[in-house]
């Protein structure tokens, strides 16, 4: 290693370039170290698709405004206040001035896409998705000088005392050593070590899908746990929504969401409802589905429509199993006919006028009598053909994480880590306890990216 | 008949966009397509003829090969695209030989020269200018069938490819619509406006609208040219030669250059393009006919300058040789994309 580096970042998605940006237009030789082949560059950030951002009037494609407030309280909402409120309020005031900044840096926005209207006001949506942005930020990057090592996969870095002495990783089937000045982790969760899911969650893990890159392995922060680099958050604590049962095991993104639980009955594989399907409108509800899906045997779910609501929600990915009567649906997915036949028949009978029927809004829609109850449109499913999907458990990130204060820094019990900052999902815990916010990733990691990048110049430059 | 397994993977792959939309802002591909929950295999094909092939999905797709949806909806809608044409062109023993075959672009070039040259000897010329190598007579007996045999093929495909697409009666409205978004070439500016990912990746550029463009108004300024010196001809007894300061000339010259400039520019794009986000199997094809147009721009030019030295007659009988390939080849090359295209916008035109 003949190359002198200020600064290295680990990890090659949003945050670790907003790091890379900053640092390299203060001055500093960067270098990114990312795990991923080049076509897979970006980890969880290729799948992502817009940045929720505080305004005080319209900006960029965001309309009306959005204050700190209401963007803090939709957060304790979603958190049930397990929320560090100092560093989520830093990341919600930061936003407002990162939208124009990704703008200089090669970033397009676009009108709310379709069937995301309820977003419009909140979540600036990203031309072509995230892996636009990634592909923009490492134009922009390279175009700083900074250097982009693909496959290059960090196994440790040496702690000793209060700094990292040096980073050892393999490039090209080959171990490398480097000793920047400066490290920074921004290398997301683990979710995809299926192990370690395993020991935090059970062997209900082995169930779950990934959502993003396979490459979210959590090596760097295991190795920064063993030595004692302070961390925050539970184990068991994810982002992780009820996706498409024959989504991929990792890497499905968002075309493997389903839109449909709202208008139908989910029953696990016994044939027995199990949750109030209408509790509130999708958005609101994909998520705690995940950790519902995920406490049912075999952590599956079974979707079941009837005709008159195939065309309420967004097409599904893989179509969906058709049948004409209950019993063929039930030998297709595998449930005992009878039983979901029964199931069927005491929703329905429960099920009462249908006449304030409204697909976007809560309709009131309730069924009576019925344990658990389904509050919002409650209709029966008689109009055949049926239609089924299975349910299970997306992991997108895991919240364990490095523990950070405001300037990203990293710490172990006996002070801060004087060369160590961390952004993005490796620290999002720092600021999700539970529940997730959508577009809410993308702030941490943009706001955190930045800040982690201008403290690693600052002290490179020292 | 188009050819069922390349619509069948376009729709494939055009379920897998529905289902996301991340790229809704980019063209007018995908508004159209998420209008609906099922594509028939005329929708298919309209969306394949409202591609500009701009590749700003591809590079923007967290779905692309080596992920195991593998999308690369460029390409695959480059396939149903010209598979359309062939099918849809008329007379069909002609339609699938030089899309995909440059070496047949050129013996039809070389077919062109060589009647050209044997009416210079057998017809000759009367008169002055160009037509003491060639009557005016005998210009328009080769040339007016030449130009409406084409016209009335092209008429026969685009109306196959109207009913296929279930085109409604055309208002002026979706003209006005229509002309617009080709005029400005806007599918080829991204809803950014920083342009299309053609020659360098995932780097946004205009290069690529701005030599279409070159093309595109040369082509329509030398036929301008053409068509107004027809005009004097016939309306105003005033037959070519036309000095510099004519307005066949103030056409013509301008429309030359950017038509020739236009072609080169195209060309090297494309020799700089990753041709695996394309229809791969037409590359020679459509090479040709770019370097085919340019000949006809170069050429033109070149009997300009060398009009009354003695290179006119062999200039003359190139020239016209290559402007009589190109008309005949017209519904059977890339040439016909323009056509369609212009119908695609229209039908997306009604669809809004």
């Amino acid at each position: 290693m003949t190359e002198a580096y200020d600064l290295a970042v680990i990890g090659g998605g949003n945050a670790a370039l907003c790091a890379a940006m900053t640092a390299a237009e203060a001055g500093a030789r960067v270098v990114i170290l990312e795990t991923a082949p080049k076509a897979y560059r970006g980890g969880n950030s290729r799948h992502t698709r817009n940045f929720r951002c505080m305004h005080g009037g319209p900006l960029g494609p965001l309309v009306e405004d959005y204050s700190e407030e209401e963007y803090f309280a939709d957060l304790m909402k979603v958190t049930g206040g397990k929320t560090d409120a100092h560093l989520a309020r830093l990341a919600i005031r930061s936003s407002e001035e990162c939208l124009p900044w990704m703008q200089e840096r090669g970033v397009r926005f676009q009108p709310s896409l379709s069937g995301t209207l309820s977003l419009a006001r909140t979540n600036a949506f990203f031309m072509g998705g995230g892996k636009s942005l990634v592909n923009a930020y490492y134009r922009t990057a390279e175009a700083l000088g900074v250097e982009v090592l693909y496959e290059a996969s960090v196994t440790h870095l040496e702690l000793e005392g209060d700094r990292i002495t040096r980073v050892d990783y393999t490039h090209e089937g080959r171990a490398h050593s480097m000793r920047p000045k400066s490290v920074v982790v921004a290398s997301g969760g683990f979710q995809a070590d299926i192990d370690w899911l395993t020991r935090a969650w059970g062997p209900a893990a082995r169930n779950f899908l990934i959502r993003g890159t396979p490459y979210n392995r959590g090596v760097v922060l295991a190795d920064l746990l063993e030595q004692g680099v302070e961390s925050i958050g539970d184990a068991d604590q994810c982002h992780a929504v009820a996706i498409d049962g024959r989504a991929p095991k990792y890497d499905g993104g968002i075309v493997t969401r389903l839109d449909c639980v709202p208008f139908s009955i989910v029953v696990n594989k016994n044939g027995e409802r199990f949750y109030d399907e209408g509790e509130d409108v999708w958005p609101k509800r994909y998520a705690i589905w995940g950790r519902l899906v995920a406490a049912q045997p075999d952590q599956v779910g079974h979707v079941i429509i009837d005709s008159k609501s195939l065309n309420l929600f967004m097409p599904s990915v893989f179509p969906p199993l058709k049948a004409d009567s209950l019993e063929e649906l039930a030998g297709m997915m595998g449930l005992p006919p009878d039983k979901l036949r029964e199931t069927v028949d005491a929703f329905n009978a429960a099920c009462g006028d249908t006449s304030a029927f409204h697909p976007t809004e809560l309709d009131g829609v309730a069924t009576t009598g019925l344990v658990p109850p389904k509050t919002n449109w409650a209709r029966p499913i008689s109009e055949p053909p049926f239609y089924g999907y299975s349910l299970r458990t997306g992991v997108t990130f895991t919240y364990l994480g490095l523990k950070v204060d405001e300037t990203a820094q990293c710490r172990t019990a006996e002070g801060p880590v004087r060369n160590l900052w961390a952004a993005g999902e490796t620290m999002a815990g720092s600021i999700l306890g539970q529940g997730y916010l959508a577009g809410f990733g993308m702030t941490i990691g943009t706001v955190f990216g930045r800040i982690a990048g201008r403290e690693a110049a600052a002290h490179a430059n020292r | 008949m188009q050819t069922v397994e390349l619509i069948q993977e376009a729709r494939r792959q055009a379920e897998i966009c529905n289902a996301c939309r991340y790229c809704e802002g980019y063209c007018s591909v995908f508004p159209a397509m998420h209008a609906g929950r099922a594509f028939s295999d005329g929708d298919i094909t309209q969306l394949a003829n409202l591609c500009h092939n701009c590749r700003g999905c591809y590079y923007a797709c967290q779905y692309t090969a080596p992920h195991e949806f593998e999308l690369n909806l460029p390409k695959a809608l480059a396939e149903v695209r010209r598979d359309s044409w062939e099918a849809y062109a008329w007379p069909q023993p002609l339609a699938r030989r030089f899309h995909t075959h440059g070496g047949a672009i050129a013996l039809a070039l070389a077919l062109g020269f060589a009647v050209i040259f044997w009416a210079l000897r057998a017809l000759g010329g009367s008169g002055e200018g160009f037509y003491a190598a060639l009557s005016h007579n005998a210009m328009v007996a080769i040339f007016l069938p030449a130009f409406l045999l084409p016209l009335v093929s092209l008429s026969v495909g685009m109306a196959r490819y109207w009913r296929a697409v279930d085109g409604e009666p055309i208002r002026l409205a979706h003209l006005k619509q229509a002309f617009g978004m080709a005029a400005k070439m806007k599918n080829l500016a991204a809803g950014h406006g920083d342009g299309c990912n053609f020659e360098d990746e995932d780097r946004f550029s205009h290069a690529r609208r701005f030599a279409h463009q070159a093309v595109m108004y040369g082509f329509l300024l030398c036929f301008a040219s053409t068509s107004v010196g027809t005009v004097l001809h016939y309306a105003f007894d005033m037959p070519a030669p036309y000095p510099l300061w004519s307005l066949p000339k103030l056409l013509g010259v301008p429309g030359g250059v950017l038509l020739t400039a236009g072609c080169i520019w195209m060309a090297a794009l494309k020799l700089r393009a990753d041709r695996s986000l394309d229809d791969e199997g037409a590359f020679g094809g459509s090479i040709a006919f770019i370097l085919l147009l340019g000949f006809v721009g170069l050429t033109g030019l070149a009997l300009y300058a060398l009009g009354s030295s003695a290179l006119m007659p062999a200039l003359l009988a190139v020239h016209l040789g290559a402007v009589l390939t190109f008309f005949l080849l017209t519904p059977f090359t890339k040439m016909a994309h323009g056509f369609y295209r212009l119908l695609a916008l229209i039908r997306d035109a009604q669809r809004t």
